[in-house]
């Protein structure tokens, strides 16, 4: 029963958070803790604070959190293809539509002008996350800046930009001379 | 042929499970380490089908992360090269969650996976501008004067005045169609005319 229940609430958060993560986050809260009592407010906090610090989506970051609370192995399963099933659908509609009618010159002029926004998108997506690196939110205070992630930040965009270096390998470098530094006493 | 196919198959899995893996952050970092395996790398997509799978995936329900895998698997594989692209997405983020949610209390508190997390962050805000910056050059290029104002306006409308991302894509969808209307360059309306597209041999027999 539990199982089915689970696969409904997560099909809900999966049908509902259109625009990503921050909207997910509440669809998560109202289904688990409000409707039906699966985690506490302070279980749903670890579950915020867990996404946060690992890779993947909220969504299912929290199907697996609240699965595995709620019925082992079998909820972590019900719960994510909950999760990915209206995605599974809509986006492989969407897929289809796509590929069929990308010629059409009214879909190709909403494309065309759709690129250079999303490009914009991810453009903000990653200042923001510059900004939060060296201030550590968006409040710009030359007091709180963070210089090891300034130093961090320097040398890794140049050698993505200029020597084409592999990402994973600049991330996983700048985490671990992070690392270094701090043990050093540095940070 | 068939081996081809199951190379194509494993590879695509195994780079979605690598790429999920190593993405903390929301789904348009998952999107730029994307761009530059399946754009840049493999070749798989173009740097147009690739935003235009941004676009699509950010507009419908969902994790932008699994939506992109769908839609770049369809394209790809067909269906199972959808179902491998999903199963290498979703499975890392399930088995780290896991494991992370056992040990959660010895995990959040360590001071050293702090400091790592930290440091990777300054990686990622790397990564993403390095993306943003090939990508807004090739905008840039074009000098279209709509798709620089749709570039400049969206930038002001989501970083500085922080409006919902969905508004955003509907409004730039919006011009788009505008711009359709206006576009009078063919000898009839050529709002619904299919262009012939030598990929794609089933679009000509069904509008035959």
């Amino acid at each position: 029963m539990n199982l089915i229940e689970l696969f409904l609430s997560f099909l809900q958060i999966g049908l509902f958070s259109i625009g990503g993560g921050y909207v997910a986050i509440p669809l998560i809260r109202y289904q688990t803790v409000i409707l039906h009592g699966w985690l506490t407010e302070s279980q749903f906090l670890d579950l915020a604070t867990i996404a946060e610090m690992t890779p993947g989506p909220i969504a299912i970051n929290g199907a697996t959190f609240v699965g595995l609370q709620v019925a082992g192995i079998p909820g972590v399963i019900c719960a994510t293809l909950g999760c990915i099933f209206p995605s599974l659908i809509l986006v492989s509609l969407l897929a289809w539509v796509y590929r069929k009618y990308r010629t059409l010159p009214l879909l190709q002029s909403i494309l065309s002008s759709l690129r250079p926004a999303v490009v914009a998108l991810i453009a903000s997506a990653g200042l923001n996350m510059l900004l939060q690196v060296i201030f550590g939110s968006r409040a710009i205070h030359l007091s709180s800046v963070n210089w090891i992630g300034v130093a961090l930040f320097i040398p890794a965009i140049f050698a993505l930009r200029r020597f084409k270096w592999n990402p994973i390998f600049v991330m996983i470098a700048c985490g671990l001379l992070s690392l270094l530094l701090g043990i050093l006493g540095l940070a | 042929m068939k081996q081809g196919k199951t190379q194509t198959l494993f590879t695509l899995f195994l780079s979605m499970f690598y790429i999920s893996a190593f993405t903390f952050g929301g789904g348009f970092v998952i999107v730029t380490f994307m761009k530059r395996k399946f754009v840049d790398e493999l070749h798989w997509l173009d740097e147009q089908e690739m935003l235009d799978m941004t676009a699509l995936a950010q507009s419908a329900p969902g994790a932008i992360a699994v939506n992109a895998s769908i839609l770049v698997g369809w394209k790809v594989a067909g269906m199972p090269g959808m179902l491998c692209a999903v199963l290498g997405t979703i499975l890392p983020p399930m088995l780290i969650l896991s494991l992370v949610s056992v040990f959660y209390r010895l995990f959040a508190e360590n001071r050293y996976i702090a400091l790592v997390l930290k440091g990777m962050q300054s990686g990622v805000a790397a990564i993403i501008l390095d993306v943003s910056i090939s990508m807004g050059n090739s905008v840039l290029q074009k000098k279209n004067t709509v798709h620089l104002f749709i570039m400049a306006a969206a930038f002001a409308a989501t970083f500085f005045f922080r409006i919902n991302v969905i508004v955003i894509i509907l409004c730039a969808a919006l011009i788009g169609i505008f711009m359709a209307l206006l576009d009078k360059s063919g000898p009839v309306p050529p709002l619904l005319r299919l262009k012939k597209d030598p990929n794609d041999r089933e679009d000509r027999h069904e509008s035959d």
